[in-house]
């Protein structure tokens, strides 16, 4: 039995007249490295938006199954619920707790699944202050884990892109997930941090055993890190399979020739 | 024309000018409808002294004022910024000391002494008196409120209702009103403490779980719906509540446990004490609470509610535990002022009374629980000062103009309050960067851990 | 059955007899709740804020138009064209009031915080104060007691209508209402203007680097919704009198009648006005007077909860 996290069957999402995604069905396999990519405007963060709960898709099933066995369905639920059960992300354009240091954005990702505990908090327990020193190492732990613990009590709107991004990451992390989902990390990031990134999600499967699901746009890092990928246009799967046969298939080639030729050449 | 008015100095005087005429009026005269024009008339005719030297029409008097803040203008606009870059170097060995643990523990014993010490000082039955109703009150208030407002970002217009909700408990628990209390028995205002905090909670969370998933300025009407809805009821309900009769006849506290009796009685000082043990125990709380993951959850909620849900954090939950949370103190408040003065009428807790405690949260500062403590004391004790005795011709009915500009003045000049908490500050500084970076290297000055 | 049955159709008998009476009255109301909707719908497309000072630029108007009556209506009811020209008089005075006032109110409260690109909550805050300082400072310059207007026409019944009598007042409103809605509707549609405000509502970025000026377009939405919040603000004050309270509670069930109508929609406003209105008018036989305002309140809230987007849908140019 192949074991599926996700499985994405027959979605459809509509906003108005606008179909973002249309009839799209995917799986990933526990502990895949598995890419999205697609032309912009293709559908692929409103796939995200789908699988964490955010956006809820009109036809379709999502079921998320966790570590345990346990198979869940996504649609309809909030998306903290979501977060809740595994599933954690990074956002297109990075949104991070901006007023906050470093080390408290991810602290608020460890500490976020522990219950509220607000009597705890008010009465400053020895049971609240274990629980805040666990969360404090367990962040320390991420920070360095990312590369960011020179950075801890750096307000996060001060980070370079690339480090807000390793924020996130951290941020996701800290919430023990099994799956994170990572909407063009390398945006906006120069090639040598490209590399660090493509180590550290390698590392994230690795050494986590986080299973990760990634929208990129750019090529080589996509076919360097992805063991598998779906190809999206116009709300649409147009294609599916390894990253070699992805780079061979004509229908691919074609979307994207049919978007930007830059983008079509560096496949 | 238009040119001449482009030119930054002239418009600064003109505004100078607006503004001080805007004061004239507010610290002029009033009118009436029979005599609209008067007030108008008076606060620009109408004799002054030009402080002490001679007397002249007050629009000599405030030109001259207008002409000295214009000057003040202009030289803080060429001066102001190397000015606050000096100052700030003066004050980095200061501020390191001052943000160091102990000397903070000792500036918050020094406060508490002087707290506890203070009724010996002032011996005015006045001032005694204020200290209880008018100042003690509002600041436990402006603390709980501050806790909707500023930690969660919520703007509540409402919290009077809770207030509200508070003193009727000490009535209804005390046997005071139609409606029997709680097993026909009567029991003393200081059982009421409790019942009040938690009924006062529960309410939040019933009025709160439906409402507060509503978007920021809809959140604010609603409140301001539900502060008048339940003034209404109280107005009206007479079975319950004697309506706007009011209730009367609602008891002093007292304590009878074993060893331990006290009986609180006319004497204000008393009750400055009782007020002052909630100020002391509902400020630990709350600051405790707002350096947990509580405080921290809200201040991702407020900062960016999609983010802080795709970390897993429910935010409607602690919306909601913000509101009940920030009711309990007015709940307290509620039964202090009842059981002080032995009978409350619907009548005081009108909308107005909730828009004066924003007014001390906005002023002290939106999440920093030193700034609102300040902010009330502060607005509080002018208040009291302006309205015993006589002040250049001062009515209580003006106090509310002066609070509305005040608030306009907040928001345009000093967004994050008198004592902004650091947060907050970056936040607004971080919206305003988002627009001309030039603000980025304040923003990003110091770390908070 | 019950005695809520026999409640039920004790008041069921009183509706059917009063009801034509209840409607004409809230149809009336309904128009001045809508009028002064029109302003909160208009700012909202153009900041997506709730400009919560509405309330006292429709006392302003109120104020205006009181004291233009009361300048120059005599002892003797006047002769029909005097009436008619009174009438406009008024309107004029409380439109032009309810304008300046909005044009201050923009420029003090909102563009200020604008420039600086302030949170939403300042906003918020910054009108509150407003709003604060304008009902209290009439307070302190024209009293704090209620007066009536002093009425420029007789008002007996024009005509009946299954029985139920139609007041001058009531006709007087009618007619000031569609017209002037009318006129709104044709400028925000049809005029350069009107196509300047639907394009900064749609998307400002997009308006401004299309040759819009962003300032003066919100400053003459502001102005617009203004003229018609300070006319509603007259006619109310024909009616019921003025005092420097006297906005509040209009403001919020027109703040209602706005969202009903779904907020941001201009039609929205006036239908969810007059729904309101019709609706309000017809509870009278249901629940004492006191809890009407309770009436309308939890209609807000119902539909925020429900229905946010209202019956007819945000709009005023933007899509979906
Ligand atoms: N909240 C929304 N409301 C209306 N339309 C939306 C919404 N979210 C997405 N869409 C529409 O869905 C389509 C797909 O958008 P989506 O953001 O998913 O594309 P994408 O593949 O992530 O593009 P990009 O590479 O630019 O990020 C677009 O046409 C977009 O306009
Ligand atoms: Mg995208």
């Amino acid at each position: 039995m192949s074991d599926i996290i996700f499985d994405v069957r027959n979605v459809t999402l509509r906003f108005g007249g606008v179909i973002s995604l249309n009839d799209v069905s995917l799986h990933q396999d526990r502990g895949e490295i598995l890419a999205v990519i697609g032309p912009n405007g293709a559908g692929k963060t409103s796939l995200f938006n789908s699988l964490t709960g955010v956006y809820q898709p009109q036809e379709g099933t999502i079921n998320f199954t966790g570590r345990n066995g346990k198979s869940i369905s996504i649609i309809g639920r909030k998306a903290y619920r979501v977060a809740n059960f595994g599933v954690a992300r990074t956002f297109q354009a990075s949104r991070m707790f901006s007023a906050l240091s470093t080390f408290e954005n991810v602290k608020i990702g460890a500490e976020s699944h522990r219950g509220i505990g607000v009597v705890g908090a008010m009465l400053h327990g020895p049971g609240t202050r274990r629980d805040e020193k666990r969360s404090d190492e367990r962040t320390e732990e991420l920070l360095k884990f990312v590369g960011l613990s020179a950075k801890a009590n750096t307000i996060a709107a001060s980070l370079s892109y690339g480090d807000r991004r390793r924020l996130e990451i951290a941020r996701g992390l800290a919430t023990d997930p099994q799956v994170l989902l990572l909407d063009e990390p390398a945006a906006g990031t120069n090639p040598s941090e490209k590399v660090e990134l493509a180590n550290l999600i390698r590392r994230v499967r690795d050494n986590m055993g986080v299973s990760i699901l990634l929208i990129e746009h750019d090529m080589k890092l996509v076919m360097s890190l992805a063991e598998r990928l779906y190809v999206l246009n116009f709300g649409g799967v147009i294609a599916e399979g390894t990253p070699e046969e992805v780079r061979a298939n004509p229908v691919v080639i074609e979307a994207y020739l049919g978007s930007t030729t830059e983008e079509a050449e560096s496949i | 024309m238009t040119e001449l008015l482009a030119k930054p100095p002239l418009r600064r005087l003109l505004i100078t000018i607006a503004v001080v005429a805007v004061i004239e009026l507010m610290t002029g005269p009033p009118g009436s409808n029979t005599a609209p024009t008067a007030g108008f008339k008076g606060s620009f005719a109408e004799h002054a002294s030009f402080f002490g030297l001679f007397r002249t029409q007050r629009w000599v008097l405030f030109l001259f004022l207008a002409l000295v803040g214009w000057g003040i203008v202009m030289v803080w606009m060429t001066n102001g910024p190397r000015v606050r870059v000096t100052l700030n170097k003066w004050l980095v060995v200061p501020r390191k000391f001052t943000s160091t643990r102990p000397v903070r523990w000792g500036v918050l014993g020094a406060l508490l002494v002087v707290a506890v010490l203070l009724p010996h000082i002032i011996n005015s039955p006045f001032w005694q008196a204020a200290m209880v109703e008018q100042i003690a009150v509002y600041v436990l208030l402006a603390i709980g409120l501050n806790v909707v407002v500023g930690f969660a970002g919520l703007l509540d217009l409402g919290y009077v209702a809770f207030y509200l909700i508070g003193a009727y408990t000490a009535a209804w628990v005390t046997g005071a009103l139609p409606l029997p209390p709680l097993f026909n028995h009567a029991l003393n205002p200081f059982w009421a403490i409790p019942i009040a905090i938690a009924l006062v909670m529960i309410t939040g969370i019933l009025l709160g779980a439906p409402t507060l998933r509503l978007r920021g300025d809809y959140l604010a009407i609603v409140t301001l719906g539900f502060g008048e809805i339940v003034t209404i009821f109280a107005n009206n309900l007479y079975g319950i509540t004697d309506g706007s009769l009011g209730s009367k006849l609602i008891p002093h506290p007292s304590i009878h446990l074993g060893p331990l009796k006290y009986v609180w009685g006319l004497k204000p000082v008393p009750y400055y004490y009782l007020a002052l043990g909630f100020v002391v125990l509902f400020l630990i709380v709350f600051s405790l609470l707002e350096h947990s993951r509580v405080g921290r959850a809200w201040t991702a909620i407020r900062e960016d509610e999609v983010a802080a849900e795709s970390v897993g954090i429910n935010p409607l939950k602690y919306k909601v535990m913000a509101f009940a949370i920030g009711a309990a103190s007015a709940g307290f408040a509620g039964v202090l002022t009842a059981s002080q003065s032995n009978f409350i009428f619907p009548s005081s807790f009108t909308l107005t009374f909730s828009i004066n405690i924003l007014v001390l949260v906005i002023l002290g500062g939106m999440g920093s629980i030193a700034g609102v403590v300040l902010g009330a004391i502060l607005i509080q004790t002018v208040t009291e000062w302006l309205n015993n005795g006589q002040h250049w011709g001062y009515q209580p009915s003006d106090l509310y103009i002066y609070l509305g500009a005040l608030l306009i003045v907040m928001m345009i000049f000093r967004p994050a309050g008198l004592i902004p908490s650091k947060r907050r500050k970056r936040e607004i500084l971080l919206s305003e960067a988002d627009h001309e970076n030039s603000h980025m290297d304040e923003v990003l000055l110091g770390d908070d851990t | 059955m019950g005695a809520f049955g026999h409640y039920l159709l004790a008041h069921l008998d009183t509706l059917k007899h009063e009801f034509w009476a209840l409607f004409v009255g809230g149809v009336a109301n309904g128009l001045l709740y809508g009028m002064i909707a029109v302003g909160y719908t208009l700012v909202y497309g153009v900041l997506r804020l709730i400009n919560f000072a509405h309330s006292e630029i429709f006392m302003a108007g109120g104020f205006a138009g009181y004291f233009v009556m009361k300048a120059l209506v005599g002892a003797s009811a006047p002769s029909a064209f005097a009436s008619v020209g009174l009438i406009v008089l008024g309107i004029v005075a409380g439109g032009v009031a309810g304008a300046v006032m909005a044009a201050l109110l923009e420029r003090v409260a909102y563009r200020t915080l604008r420039r600086r690109n302030a949170p939403r909550l300042a906003y918020l805050i910054s009108a509150i104060g407003a709003s604060y300082f304008l009902f209290n400072l009439a307070g302190k310059e024209f009293g704090h007691i209620a007066v009536s207007t002093p009425q420029p026409y007789i008002n007996h019944a024009v005509f009946h209508i299954f029985g139920a009598p139609v007041l001058m007042y009531y006709i007087i409103i009618l007619i000031a209402g569609v017209i002037m809605f009318i006129a709104l509707d044709r400028l925000v549609a049809k005029t350069r203007l009107g196509r300047g405000i639907r394009a900064v509502a749609q998307d400002a970025e997009t308006a401004s680097l299309m040759g819009v000026n962003i300032d003066r377009t919100i400053a003459i939405t502001f102005i617009v919704g203004g003229a018609l919040g300070g006319a509603a603000g007259f006619l109310f004050a024909m009616g019921t009198g003025v005092v420097y309270t006297m906005g509040f509670v209009p403001a919020l069930k027109a703040f209602t009648a706005a969202v009903l109508g779904g907020i941001g929609n201009l039609r929205g406003a006036m239908i969810g006005g007059l729904i309101l209105g019709v609706f309000e008018g017809l509870c009278v036989v249901f629940v004492q007077a006191a809890y009407i305002d309770v009436v309308a309140f939890g209609i807000l809230v119902l539909v925020l909860l429900v229905r946010p987007t209202g019956i007819l849908g945000e709009r005023l140019g933007r899509s979906a």
